[in-house]
């Protein structure tokens, strides 16, 4: 090709300490191309972007942008050069305005120019469509206009070269026809776009060219028209990949868990959940599906304990659970185990080595007042064979760990206490697809022993494929309950903002 | 051009590099102090040493200074684990030894090892309800025990104070506002020519660091220290391991207040803690809140102390001046923690090289 390439990352290495996180990596990406960087956990992604937007240094191997041999030393040199990123987890300042974040770090002198500069941004907006408001405090914005901004603030800065870091992991249907939207509109305009991602659907809806990347290594860059998820699957794994998932036929059982009309209030006393009935079977993995922040934590959280109810009843074997702390649900013999939304703010604790978080939920069992950890170092053990978790010794603090290996252990303790019913938000978040498939195998698994299952989702297309029953939160409100079977995206789709199964606006 | 980046980690010697770094470049900048106030800083140095470690009453001088940051450093250190910020050891040692001293003078004809075993007793209850009102008042109204323990310090000194003017004044000290002097059986005896309090440290330092670790109570602390939501998901009692944790913090900085006003001050003064409270709060953090390694950082500090006050009669010097020989090593050795957490690197510009690829 003539045209000199935006991006050109040539014989790239990153080694951190005895690990080689980046080897020999080649990566070329023109203007008005959307580029896909498609790997496992660990694969070296972060690590390459991170070495592009002048976070880390690179060992050896060149990066030229627009051709030139660049050498940062700080991101302050990529954003000179034009590279922005969108981080994962936005960098905004939630008590300033939009405008106020954009303008925030300029160096423009002692005086703004507001004129100038809104006309600026104004610009922006249009020439892209990107909808924000400016004045908008950025506490009171929804995930998708947080991410509108972050692009609109790297664009400000000049940016031509954008790295979204799985900018969709929490984004909802329509939420990601947004960005995609604006995305294909900086296609248009020239920019250069890499975009990391898990998602395959995404990847091959949006991206003109896939790289993918495995332990460290560029395996291939292909052209989206000449391949297949199905190919791309395996060429991150490296072998032959099993995509499906097969919904285990099992008779649901007796009804383990009974709730009914749960009321939950938030912090300002506002009813965060209205009346929420419905009923779990042994044996029956019952999704939950809705936009984010519809009530699904609450719901969660109140089954556990860890969040009061203010009305109704959950009835667990015969017995009301409404009122009792979380130790008295789990010492009853009430094995409800419970996969937080946030893992490291909830389910683990960061600076704790695998053994004391494998303690968490266990030590309290323990006879008198001391700790024996050698049963749990055993545990340890043999949850790193069985689930293949990657971490130096079992003692290493797990915060150290990638994603995929953290929601191993979370996902391997709560399952180590063989529980009735398995309550799992978001379990598979942030997860590369081999880990995730591990854990749809998992949840049938454990479906096959007769466990209840409720399964906080937001991939429709997976909800669909492993649950039996599906029920549609809103503005926590149930809207519907569906049969996994007879299920459409569309339908579910629709009951998420608000229609009922049969289409009408409750 | 120069940029901070943060480390992930540090090593056993990078770490001991830099602290090496740091007291070498206190000396270094307290050496051009000392010239400039025409002293010898090679002579000054060799004194401090000379005063902490150099004979045999200097070591006992030292390790006596040493025993009470010991205890209240393993105080602060439990609640700063659940990241209860209590910097009011002074006042929970001052709130000790008053309860110890309550029993030394009102029943002061008992025999010795009962009547220092009430005081003991009654130094843990004086020190740990202390610190508990603070815990109280954060369990049920969220008030901040930064400054809730902090007030508790004024208010202790001051009731203090008070007693040393007025209920608990000496009659026979010809007007002096001083609290009469303990008799022989209120007081600690010594071993090996250093009151027991040594041995009551090295016993705590013990259990306090198999408490943290193999204990389930030890465990829950550092959990809800971490994460409070952590915590309430594992089914921990939040409110309950809270006020059992800051009763132990107050508890053992009123040991410290016993052995002080026992052994060491045989009287009780507002002066009793001496700052003890303030300097354990350092120590603890130095330490990263281990209990070995509290051992050395507080005999280290005690030598520091008793070096510099040694100095002052030595040279003639002002207290001021002494005082500043302490400050100047501390600012380097605290400003040490900085740089073992961040690296500084130096560029000559930012964006270097830029051979144009295509030509």
């Amino acid at each position: 090709m003539d045209e000199i390439p935006y991006v050109s990352i040539e014989n790239i290495s990153k080694i951190f300490g005895k690990v080689m996180a980046n080897k020999n990596m080649n990566l070329t990406v023109h203007g008005g191309e959307i580029h896909a960087l498609l790997g496992e956990n660990g694969a070296g992604k972060s690590t390459l972007m991170n070495m592009l937007s002048g976070i880390y240094t690179p060992d050896s191997g060149s990066i030229f942008i627009h051709g030139k041999n660049m050498n940062f030393t700080c991101p302050k040199d990529a954003i000179k050069a034009g590279i922005g990123m969108i981080y994962q987890h936005f960098k905004l300042v939630e008590e300033m305005t939009a405008k106020q974040n954009i303008l925030l770090g300029q160096n423009n002198g002692i005086f703004f120019n507001k004129k100038l500069e809104i006309k600026k941004i104004n610009d922006i907006c249009e020439k892209y469509q990107i909808d924000v408001d400016v004045n908008k405090y950025v506490s009171d914005m929804a995930v998708g206009e947080r991410q509108n901004l972050e692009i609109l603030k790297v664009l400000y800065r000049g940016a031509n070269i954008l790295i979204l870091d799985e900018p969709t992991t929490v984004f909802t249907q329509s939420e990601t026809e947004k960005l995609f939207k604006i995305m294909r509109k900086m296609k248009e305009k020239g920019c250069a776009i890499i975009f990391i991602s898990h998602k395959m659907s995404e990847v091959m809806d949006i991206c003109d060219k896939i790289t993918v990347l495995r332990k460290g290594e560029a395996v291939k860059t292909v052209n989206k028209e000449n391949t297949t998820p199905k190919q791309l699957a395996e060429l991150m794994m490296g072998r032959k990949a099993d995509l499906s998932i097969n919904r285990v036929d099992k008779e649901p059982g007796d009804i383990l868990l009974e709730v009914s009309g749960l009321v939950v209030l938030n912090a300002e006393k506002a009813e965060i959940i209205k009346n929420i009935s419905f009923s779990l079977k042994a044996g029956e993995i019952l999704g939950v599906a809705g936009i984010a922040g519809s009530g699904q934590r609450e719901l969660c959280e109140a089954i556990a304990g860890i969040e009061k109810a203010t009305g109704g009843e959950i009835i667990f074997e015969g017995e009301n659970l409404v009122g009792k702390s979380p130790r008295d649900i789990i010492n009853k013999g009430i094995s409800m185990s419970f996969i937080p939304e946030d893992r490291l703010g909830m389910g683990l604790v960061a600076s704790f080595g695998m053994v004391d978080n494998l303690l968490l939920k266990d030590y309290h069992k323990q006879q008198g007042i001391f700790i024996d950890r050698k049963p749990v170092i055993e545990k340890a053990k043999q949850m790193v064979e069985k689930f293949e978790i990657k971490t130096p010794d079992i003692y290493h603090p797990i915060k150290y760990l990638s994603g995929g290996n953290i929601q191993k252990i979370l996902v391997g303790r709560e399952l180590s206490m063989n529980p009735k019913i398995l309550i799992m938000a978001y379990a598979v978040r942030g997860l590369d697809i081999n880990t995730c498939y591990t854990i749809y195998e998992l949840i049938s698994q454990e479906k096959k022993k007769g466990t209840a299952i409720l399964f906080i989702g937001e991939d429709l297309d997976v909800l669909i494929r492993l649950c039996d029953r599906i029920m549609v939160l809103c503005d926590g409100k149930v809207t519907g309950t569906v049969s996994a079977i007879d299920a459409s995206r569309e339908n579910i789709g629709m009951m998420m903002v608000g229609h009922n199964a049969e289409g009408e606006v409750i | 051009m120069m940029h901070i980046v943060k480390r992930s980690g540090i090593s056993k010697i990078d770490n001991f590099k830099i602290r090496c770094i740091s007291i070498f470049l206190s000396l270094l900048v307290l050496g051009i102090f000392l010239i400039v106030i025409k002293l010898n800083p090679l002579e000054v140095y060799a004194s401090i040493v000379k005063g902490s470690f150099g004979s045999e009453y200097s070591v006992k001088q030292t390790l006596i200074r040493a025993i009470p940051l010991i205890i209240t450093s393993l105080g602060i250190s439990i609640a700063f684990k659940m990241q209860f910020w209590n910097i009011g050891g002074e006042g929970q040692i001052v709130m000790g030894a008053f309860a110890a001293s309550f029993f030394a003078l009102k029943f002061s004809n008992m025999p010795k090892l009962p009547l220092l075993l009430i005081m003991f007793c009654a130094g843990i209850i004086g020190g740990g309800l202390w610190a508990l009102i603070a815990a109280v008042l954060k369990g049920k109204w969220n008030t901040n025990e930064t400054i809730i323990t902090l007030m508790l310090n004024y208010i202790a000194l001051k009731f203090v104070t008070y007693l040393q003017y007025g209920p608990w004044k000496d009659r026979n000290a010809m007007g002096f506002p001083k609290i009469p002097s303990f008799l022989e059986n209120a007081v600690l005896p010594d071993v090996f020519g250093i009151n027991m309090g040594w041995i009551i440290a090295i016993i705590l330092v013990i259990i306090v660091y198999i408490f943290m670790k193999d204990t389930k109570k030890g465990y829950e602390i550092s959990v809800l220290g971490e994460s409070e939501k952590t915590a309430m998901y594992a089914g921990i009692n939040i409110r309950k391991t809270m006020y059992i944790a800051i009763f132990l913090s107050g508890a053992l900085c009123g040991i410290a207040g016993v052995i002080q006003v026992s052994a060491v001050s045989r009287t009780l003064s507002a002066q009793v803690a001496g700052g003890a409270g303030f300097t354990a709060i350092i120590i603890a953090w130095l330490s990263a809140l281990s209990a070995p390694i509290i051992v050395i950082v507080s005999i280290l500090f005690a030598a520091l102390l008793e070096g510099a006050s040694f100095v002052q009669t030595a040279f003639g010097i002002p207290e001021a001046a002494a005082q500043l020989i302490q400050a100047i090593i501390l600012f380097f050795v605290l400003g040490s923690e900085f740089f073992t957490k961040y690296k500084v690197n130096f560029k000559s510009q930012g964006i270097i090289g830029g051979g144009n690829k295509n030509e």
